[in-house]
């Protein structure tokens, strides 16, 4: 029988590179992911599973790391914000935040840009009620999220 | 967040999990999470063993046995949605999972969690008792199954004992019933306020489920009779209805006062009703 232990090495692929690693059964994943990792660009916002700026892919769905323990995600693909433009070049749906403003301070922009990629994912010309519903877990206290609805509806129309 | 220091197991089958959560004194099973794990941070569970059932294929398939809609303890929400088997026997529990929480919550958040988590404002305990369902639960002395009216014991408490894991909760085939769900939440997909479930049969048996109101579901089986076979138009439901907020002893709090929460329920009981009437067969 598998007797329970404080640790656990888990192996996962991040952002397309496997990764094995040591993690106590304790650790959140955000956390495994920022301190560990040092993949800071997802972000801990409220620490408890309401804000959604610690949003990443697991398996390809989009979760919140904050309410993950890094033991849970062993054997699951990863996807995290560094994990969107590839060798520099933004993603359609990043260049539509960067030409509509849809950000301000940026603080929820990571876990926003991994609701909306997973929306376009499954839903590539989305309407702004599906934006709305796709993003619902994810919350900005700056731009009213007039702007962001706008960039991810536009994403869609170019075909991201 | 730093969270106690907690052991962690996953094993590979029923058998073993079951023996992990009877074997270790403060054991937890961990389902998607995402109610545990934010416990856990607010230090408000501090279990010491955490059993995680990821690996237990077997809890996360939906399907029909004996005419019965068969859900596995580990599906999730977003599962429920994307089911035809759901869309089939009872869309009604495809749509109420549609609405808890938000994606990323659907994404993890498990069926058999919610109803074992048992908050009393949780979305699927009221549907599961409208519905009649059945759920199994899994020990080491073998299976047993306890009806919706009994699996709700208390405020966090379920029929599930110390060493037992909750597998499947069955479904009875619809027969040509409709199904109903309604109430007031904070913010459109928020927490209910106050919530009911109900279903019509096709000769006209109804079925009504109060949440949010006590500890744990509530019957409205007086206005059950009232109603059974006969006019189910909006203003005899509406009318068998009326004082059926000052039967109930509901807690008042922030979101709403106790008054205001006995007349949700009324109107949310009337709602679910007229919903599940005009989708009956025959309707």
């Amino acid at each position: 029988m598998a007797e329970p232990t404080r640790s656990r090495t888990i192996s996962v692929s991040v952002n397309g590179e496997q990764i094995e690693h040591d993690v106590p059964a304790r650790r959140l994943l955000v956390h495994f992911l920022r301190d560990d990792l040092g993949l800071t660009g997802t972000h801990v916002g409220c620490d408890t599973g309401n804000c959604g700026a610690c949003t990443v892919h697991l398996d390809g769905a989009p979760v919140k790391s904050c309410m993950l323990l890094a033991v849970q995600a062993d054997g699951a693909e990863l996807t995290t914000v560094e994990g969107l433009a590839q060798n520099g070049e933004l993603t359609a749906l990043q260049q539509a935040f960067h030409e509509h403003h849809a950000l301000q301070c940026g603080y929820c922009t990571p876990g926003m840009l991994m609701s909306a990629t997973a929306l376009l994912e499954r839903n590539p010309h989305p309407t702004e009620e599906d934006v709305r519903v796709a993003i619902q877990g994810n919350i900005c206290r700056c731009t009213g999220y007039v702007n962001i609805v706008e960039a991810v509806v536009a994403a869609g129309k170019r075909g991201a | 967040m730093l969270l106690r220091e907690v052991d962690y197991a996953r094993p590979g089958t029923l058998e073993e999990a079951v023996s992990l959560l009877a074997a270790h004194d403060g054991a937890r099973a961990l389902a998607g999470g995402q109610t545990l794990v934010n416990v856990m941070k607010a230090r408000a569970a501090a279990p010491d063993v955490l059993v995680d059932l990821a690996d237990l294929e077997e809890l996360r398939a939906i399907g029909f046995a004996d005419g019965a809609l068969e859900i596995g303890a580990m599906v999730t929400y977003t599962q429920l949605v994307a089911s035809s088997e759901v869309e089939v026997a009872r869309p009604i529990l495809g749509e109420v999972a549609a609405t808890i929480g938000d994606v990323q919550v659907r994404n993890r958040g498990t069926v058999g969690g919610n109803v074992c988590v048992a908050d009393p404002t949780n979305h699927l305990p009221p549907l599961l008792v409208a519905l009649g369902a059945t759920f199994t639960i899994r020990g080491e002395g073998g299976e047993r199954t306890v009806s919706a009216d009994e699996f709700f014991v208390g405020v966090y408490m379920t029929a599930v004992g110390e060493g037992e894991l909750l597998t499947k909760i069955s479904v009875p085939p619809s027969s040509g019933a409709g199904d109903g769900f309604a109430g007031l939440t904070i913010g459109k997909h928020g927490t209910y306020i106050a919530n009911a479930a109900a279903t019509v049969t096709e000769d006209g048996a109804v079925r009504i489920a109060l949440g949010c109101v006590d500890a744990v579901p509530v019957r409205a089986t007086a206005l059950e009779e009232k109603l059974a076979g006969g006019d189910l138009s909006e203003g005899a439901v509406r009318a068998a209805a009326e004082g059926l907020g000052a039967t109930l002893d509901p807690p008042g709090d922030v979101h709403g006062s106790a008054d205001f929460r006995r007349h949700l329920a009324e109107v949310s009981a009337v709602r679910a009703v007229l919903q599940a009437a005009s989708r009956r067969k025959g309707a």
